[in-house]
């Protein structure tokens, strides 16, 4: 509607970002949800019964988190690296991660991935026991399936999935590093892994910051996406709720409200960090 | 002391090529330690590239590059010893940005000879104190001007205790006023001995302190005499429209 005015709202001294009446309106969302959670009885009955998943739900993101950063950091100078193999190698995880939907990713690595590593597993095992290593070779061999839960399961397929997302950020993050740097750097005697670590991905990560926060904020959503894995998050808790009780308003309301409450917390801690750092 | 001659470096039929661009196309030159060697000659012509092939910032496309006796090859290990020996001052300066002044001159310190934070930064001081700046140290290269950032960019190679400096360009970007302050601690580095290679058009420094000039046009080296013979009878066509071009300006 703001576009189709003929005369630009900025013009009149004040401008629409001051306005900001849509924080407000998430406020008054929370206010309301608050509310409703601690006076009706049927939506305290949701929360009491969703809440068991928080502590999953922010254990996965976490944890997925960590390692996707590790993932993405090798992948990134993988994608930068001028030794052939490993930049083939980078390009292609990124690549066929790129081109799957992230449910069937999920699907796809817990369900497929998982057991043929752990066959492969076994099968080394197996041959190390042959060839008289068994000290090693036995406990390879009898690992199984179950040693990986569903949630450490969704942990990898969340973590290798978002390491092929980060694994771009921090390869845009090198490259806007100016190739001066690296000179000065190797012209001083340092090696290409000490003036990679030393000089250019300090400066790189702090660069792509914001883009790493919004990464985790799109990864807390997505941990959604493992309650298929039947892991106890608040999604998944979300919809055995109202399975059992019908009660799909409630449920969904309530977990609508949750994944909410942490994201916007999120970004405004994105944007107060993105803010300390311009001012410096 | 002995004053024999000794080789620093010595570059031997040097060729670098960009695909069909020959930017080198073999050059060689041999420097005396405690020798100052001035480059000059056109844009493109070749400097940068054969500067940075003399430490293997760009790795040669034939010909051999000896520094202080050793051949450079293709071990890493081996390359970054020698560039550890070759310091190297841009025309971009190229300070780190995310670090103080004072850790710009100790990183390298610390990570590549393995000395201590307190000895690195003693260290520091006094190249800092050398190059006129000490009172910068906790400052960061943003908030210097561009003289000043050259010369911390000076201070961080010397840090290192190089045998060789190779500058290129190092005024060029720079303020008139500033260009100066630069030169004045280049001309003390050459009165005190060091072996440098400086690719640079300011024909007062080049006068005052080369021991040779090349003049270099398409990746060769057209004439290499004394700056007086240079400056004063160049004896190729293409030196002498060169110099008449720049001393127009
Ligand atoms: N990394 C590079 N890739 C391709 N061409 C280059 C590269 N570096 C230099 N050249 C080319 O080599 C020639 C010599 O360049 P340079 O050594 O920078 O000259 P100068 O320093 O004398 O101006 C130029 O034609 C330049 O375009
Ligand atoms: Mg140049």
């Amino acid at each position: 509607m703001e576009e189709n005015s003929p005369v630009p709202i900025e013009q009149e001294g004040f401008q629409a970002k001051d306005i900001s009446w849509w924080f407000w309106a998430i406020i008054l969302i929370f206010i309301w949800a608050i509310y409703i959670i601690a006076t009706r009885e049927n939506y305290q009955d949701a929360f009491q019964f969703i809440k068991a998943g928080i502590a999953v739900t922010i254990k996965t993101a976490l944890i997925s988190y960590a390692f996707a950063v590790v993932l993405g950091l090798l992948a990134g100078l993988g994608r930068i690296s001028k030794n052939i193999f490993f930049n083939n190698l980078a390009r292609l995880y990124v690549e066929l991660i790129r081109g799957i939907p992230m449910l069937v990713l999920i699907f796809f690595i817990a369900l497929v991935g998982v057991p043929i590593f752990v066959d492969g597993l076994n099968a080394f095992g197996a041959w190390l026991v042959k060839i008289g290593l068994g000290f090693i070779g036995t406990p390879l061999n009898e690992f199984g399936n179950s040693a990986f839960t569903m949630n450490s399961r969704a942990i990898i397929a969340l973590s290798v999935t978002y390491g092929a997302f980060l694994a771009e950020i921090f390869r845009a993050g090198i490259q806007s590093i100016g190739k001066g740097q690296m000179e000065a750097g190797r012209s001083l005697g340092m090696s290409y892994g000490q003036t990679m670590r030393h000089i250019i991905l300090p400066q790189a990560v702090r660069n792509v910051l914001p883009a790493l926060g919004n990464d985790f904020v799109a990864m807390v959503k997505d941990t959604a996406l493992v309650s298929v894995l039947a892991v106890r998050d608040i999604t998944q808790v979300s919809r055995l709720y109202a399975g059992s009780t019908f009660r799909f308003r409630e449920a969904y309301v309530t977990v609508s409200v949750m994944y909410l409450a942490m994201t916007v917390a999120l970004s405004l801690l994105i944007q107060l960090m993105e803010r300390r750092l311009n001012n410096d | 002391m002995t004053n024999e001659p000794r080789d620093m470096i010595v570059i031997k039929d040097l060729h670098k090529h960009f695909g069909n661009v020959k930017a080198v196309n073999g050059v060689s030159l041999t420097v005396q330690k405690g020798k100052v060697i001035v480059v000059i000659g056109p844009s493109g012509s070749g400097k940068s590239t054969m500067l940075r092939c003399i430490n293997h910032l760009e790795t040669p496309t034939s010909g051999e590059i000896w520094i202080d006796g050793v051949k450079l090859g293709h071990n890493e290990k081996e390359l970054n010893e020698t560039r550890a020996e070759v310091g190297m001052v841009f025309q971009q300066f190229n300070l780190f940005p995310h670090l103080s002044v004072l850790e710009n001159v100790t990183i390298a310190q610390k990570v590549v000879r393995g000395r201590s934070k307190e000895e690195a930064q003693e260290i520091a001081m006094k190249q800092l104190t050398r190059v006129g700046i000490p009172e910068k140290a906790d400052s960061y290269p943003n908030n210097l001007s561009g003289g000043q950032q050259q010369r911390v960019a000076i201070a961080r190679s010397l840090a290192m205790n190089p045998k060789i400096m190779l500058f290129d360009e190092p005024t060029s970007a720079l303020d008139p006023e500033m260009i100066k302050e630069v030169l004045d601690v280049m001309l003390d580095l050459a009165k005190e001995g060091m072996t440098m290679v400086c690719v640079t058009h300011e024909m007062g420094f080049a006068r005052s302190a080369a021991d040779e000039v090349l003049f270099m046009d398409a990746g060769v080296v057209v004439e290499h005499t004394t700056p007086e013979d240079l400056y004063n009878n160049p004896k190729e066509e293409r030196t002498k429209l060169f110099l008449s071009q720049i001393l127009q300006h």
